[in-house]
């Protein structure tokens, strides 16, 4: 019994000087993942927003269940029976998984009392209902991402939403965490709740999705039901071109060792780890998210104290202090959260991209601006960053050009021994091949990376060799010949 | 072209200084005297004070920090120079030990911020009371006094006509645009405040920058405490009471955001003489000090509130 939820009919969105929405028409019908694809500045969000009440729209209509509507605002949209949950959660980390599922519409006897007991049962109620073995006065502090994401998923049902918009849920789940995810909207979609998905992973679309619609600069560039598309023909609609290859990698000559680890070992977070990183050379470092990879690579780079083990860097043996120790013997570390950890978002591109390497730009004390504002202005060239200018704040680039204004940042130090932490995680298909070949024009010019990824396929696609971190011990060294996707994950879940 | 430009980038200063622009006006309108030459040069000698300790307040909150013990650390570098020169010490030596003194306080507040990991507010609550209770004991709780013209020149002396504080103040507030907007100190302010964990991960060594930053903010109420001194002919060791809040005004006034990462000195200039030239203005109209403090703490929530408009405005 499929009946349609939603009906957006010629969306326009105008903003001065830009149209992010040009008669955008889009559908979902009751029980269905309908897939919202497009690269970075598409118009996902834009048409997301205005669903939610965040936007709204310069013209086009609206129905929701055959009336139309004229949504308001987000507590508007709420009414509607719409439900949104960001990339980044929003819950009260001190507050128990009950009292955020309910949190601003608390009922008691009155003055301002709540009634714990009710509140609490209601909401155990509600994460029974998903089947999801959580105690509804657990704190939110105490939950993983995606226990947490579930939550939301709850809180979201709790006002009886029947369209669901979720943003990218998976980019920070591990693969277990993915396929429990995938259960609970299973489970929505046998309610009959129909789901808006966001997302850049194209493996997962083809498990969870049931229609995909892909924009592109502000179209909708075509509309096809998973059984008859390919991955192929969804990467031609993105980005309106043939991409020769997907993982370009071209291996160059393998030098000499530049990056040697013996017996590292950190408590609680990974054991006597060995490896070797050569000039040229790409090493994989594969493994479930929370095994360690990440641990290891903060130590390599001096953030966090080794228990023991040697580091040597081109042979020598070497105590990486701290970062700035570690920019000194030219590495750099291209962090897994670009927004908290590799950029300041209120500076500029160019401010941010000479950070590291500031040094380089002061003559007796004083900055040389001239000199710093070519080398910035170089970069965006070289690296094709999309931005009105370099004086431009990097909180309003898209997630694409704020990772490539990060590796601008480590090219600009002149690292040559780089460790990449989910280099293209939650980036848009265009500017991941363009990071990729990047990685082949620095390894051809003899810079070593580490490369720590949760894509299998990007594992498989780039390493010349690959190392399988399990609970924090290296279980395996793969050559690239002898990976495949079953090796690596079998010695990554460590059976 | 270039004049849009300039004012997209320097919008919120433009804001300011309109409104100062704005009050300059309606005190002209009110009191005649107001806008006389002599007058302003007075506005600027009674501001030079609070703007030259807001010049290292605005280096602290642009690092996202926050520095209580200005106005305590002026009163005890006052009473350790007033005492150096009854001793008899030479003028240089005496205006270097109530630097030195302003100094070494503000570099304690950096080693505990930055070593001892306290947050900033706690740290400079505790030093606002050190310092103060230091420069009640130095002195016994009175305030020391009489010193000859060769130091008082620095407070009532002109140069050319300008009163030698307001010189001092202008040579500061240049030197510090420079520091703030040519120098790693100045950059590394800037990204501490904006992601401090982006900066360390980038190889700023955050602890010594620091150090340096609110170091910088007690060599300045240092140098404040050499002025107030000298044109007071006398130092208190309760002088000083609630300057900091003064200073944190004027830098907020002036468009320095106090989540850190961004802001200008050029603001903080621009929002010294506000309150200045609003206290000025007021006394001029024989506005009682009771109403005086109502109307200056509206004046800060409103450029404040404005001020966060006009930054909505032009995202």
């Amino acid at each position: 019994m499929k009946q349609t939820l939603l009906r957006m009919q010629a969306i326009t969105k105008i903003y001065p000087g830009v149209t992010a929405l040009d008669r955008v028409d889009f559908d979902l019908e009751s029980g269905e993942v309908h897939v919202l694809l497009g690269e970075n500045g598409a118009g996902k969000s834009t048409l997301v927003k205005i669903l939610s009440g965040a936007v709204r729209k310069t013209s086009g209509t609206i129905e929701l269940s055959g009336r139309t509507v004229d949504i308001a605002g987000p507590a508007h949209a709420r009414g509607l029976g719409i439900g949104i949950i960001y990339q980044e959660l929003n819950l009260v980390p001190h507050l128990s998984a009950g009292e955020n599922i309910f949190l601003g519409r608390e009922q008691g006897p009155g003055w301002g009392v709540i009634s714990q007991e009710r509140l609490m049962k209601e909401a155990q109620n509600g994460l029974d209902g998903l089947d999801l073995n959580l105690d509804a006065r657990t704190p939110v502090s105490a939950l993983g991402v995606a226990e947490q994401q579930m939550v939301e998923i709850v809180r979201a049902l709790s006002i009886d939403a029947r369209i669901l918009i979720m943003d990218e849920p998976t980019s920070a789940l591990s693969d277990v965490e993915i396929d429990r995810l995938f259960a609970t909207l299973a489970a929505l979609k046998k309610r009959g709740v129909g789901v808006i998905y966001i997302s850049h992973r194209m493996e997962e679309l083809f498990t969870i999705g049931d229609r995909v619609t892909v924009l592109r600069d502000g179209r909708v560039a075509g509309r096809r039901t998973i059984a008859e598309t390919s991955r192929e023909d969804l990467v031609r609609l993105m980005v309106n071109r043939e991409l020769e290859e997907q993982y370009p990698r071209i291996r160059p000559e393998r030098g000499e060792p530049v990056l040697e680890g013996a017996g590292l070992s950190r408590s609680g977070s990974f054991t006597d780890v060995t490896f070797t990183l050569h000039r040229g050379e790409i090493l994989g470092m594969a493994g479930l998210m929370g095994s360690g990879r990440t641990e290891i690579a903060r130590a390599l780079f001096g953030i966090d104290r080794l228990d023991s083990g040697t580091v040597r860097i081109h042979g020598r043996e070497t105590a990486v202090t701290d970062p700035g120790a570690a920019i000194g013997y030219g590495m750099g570390f291209l962090t897994e959260d670009r927004k908290s950890q590799g950029l300041v978002l209120d500076l500029s591109v160019r401010e941010n991209i000479t950070l590291p390497g500031l040094k380089r730009f002061t003559r007796m004390g004083l900055l040389r601006i001239h000199g710093e504002k070519e080398t910035a202005q170089r970069f965006i060239r070289e690296l094709r960053i999309r931005t009105p200018g370099m004086d431009r704040k990097t909180l309003y680039l898209s997630g694409g050009n704020q990772q490539k204004v990060v590796l601008a940042k480590w090219l600009c130090s002149l690292a040559d021994i780089l460790i990449f932490d989910e280099p293209t995680r939650g980036i848009d298909v265009g500017s991941k091949v363009e990071i990729y070949q990047w990685m082949n024009q620095l390894t051809a010019a003899g810079a070593a990376i580490l490369m720590i990824s949760s894509e299998l396929p990007e594992i498989l696609g780039m390493s010349d060799r690959i190392i399988v971190i399990h609970r924090g011990r290296v279980a395996a060294e793969l050559s690239s010949e002898e990976a495949t996707q079953e090796r690596i994950l079998h010695y990554a879940i460590g059976e | 072209m270039a004049v849009t430009s300039w004012i997209h980038h320097h919008g919120r200063q433009f804001g300011t200084l309109i409104g100062l622009f704005l009050l300059l006006f309606i005190f002209w309108l009110l009191t005649p005297y107001f806008f006389t030459v002599s007058n302003l040069l007075n506005v600027a000698q009674q501001t030079s004070i609070n703007a030259i300790i807001a010049v290292g307040m605005t280096f602290v909150i642009i690092s996202a920090g926050i520095d209580l013990s200005v106005g305590s650390i002026l009163a005890f570098a006052g009473v350790v120079l007033a005492r150096a020169l009854q001793a008899g010490a030479p003028l240089p030596a005496a205006l270097a030990l109530g630097l030195g003194t302003g100094l070494v306080c503000g570099l304690i507040n950096g080693l505990f911020i930055s070593w001892g990991k306290l947050p900033p507010f706690i740290a400079t609550l505790g030093m606002m009371s050190v310092a103060r209770g230091a420069a009640l004991l130095f002195t016994g709780g009175r305030p020391v006094s009489g010193f000859d013209t060769g130091f008082r020149f620095i407070a009532n002396g002109t140069v050319a006509g300008i009163p030698a504080s307001v010189l001092l103040m202008v040579v500061i507030y240049a030197a510090a645009h420079g520091v703030l907007k040519r120098t790693r100190l100045g950059r590394y302010a800037y990204a501490i405040g904006g992601n401090e964990e982006a900066a360390f991960l980038s190889g700023v060594n955050v602890r010594l920058y620091k150090t340096m930053i609110y170091g910088l903010s007690g060599l300045l109420s240092g140098s404040a405490a050499i002025l107030l001194t000298a044109r007071l002919n006398s130092a208190q060791p309760i002088a000083g009471m609630m300057y900091e809040l003064d200073a944190i005004a004027a830098t907020v006034i002036g468009g320095t955001s106090l989540m850190g990462g961004e802001g200008s000195v050029g603001g903080t200039l621009i929002g010294a003489f506000i309150m200045g030239s609003l206290r000025n203005g007021l006394n001029l109209l024989g506005v009682s000090s009771f109403i005086q403090q109502i109307i200056i703490g509206s004046v800060i929530i409103a450029a404040v509130l404005i001020d966060m408009g006009l930054k909505k405005q032009r995202r």
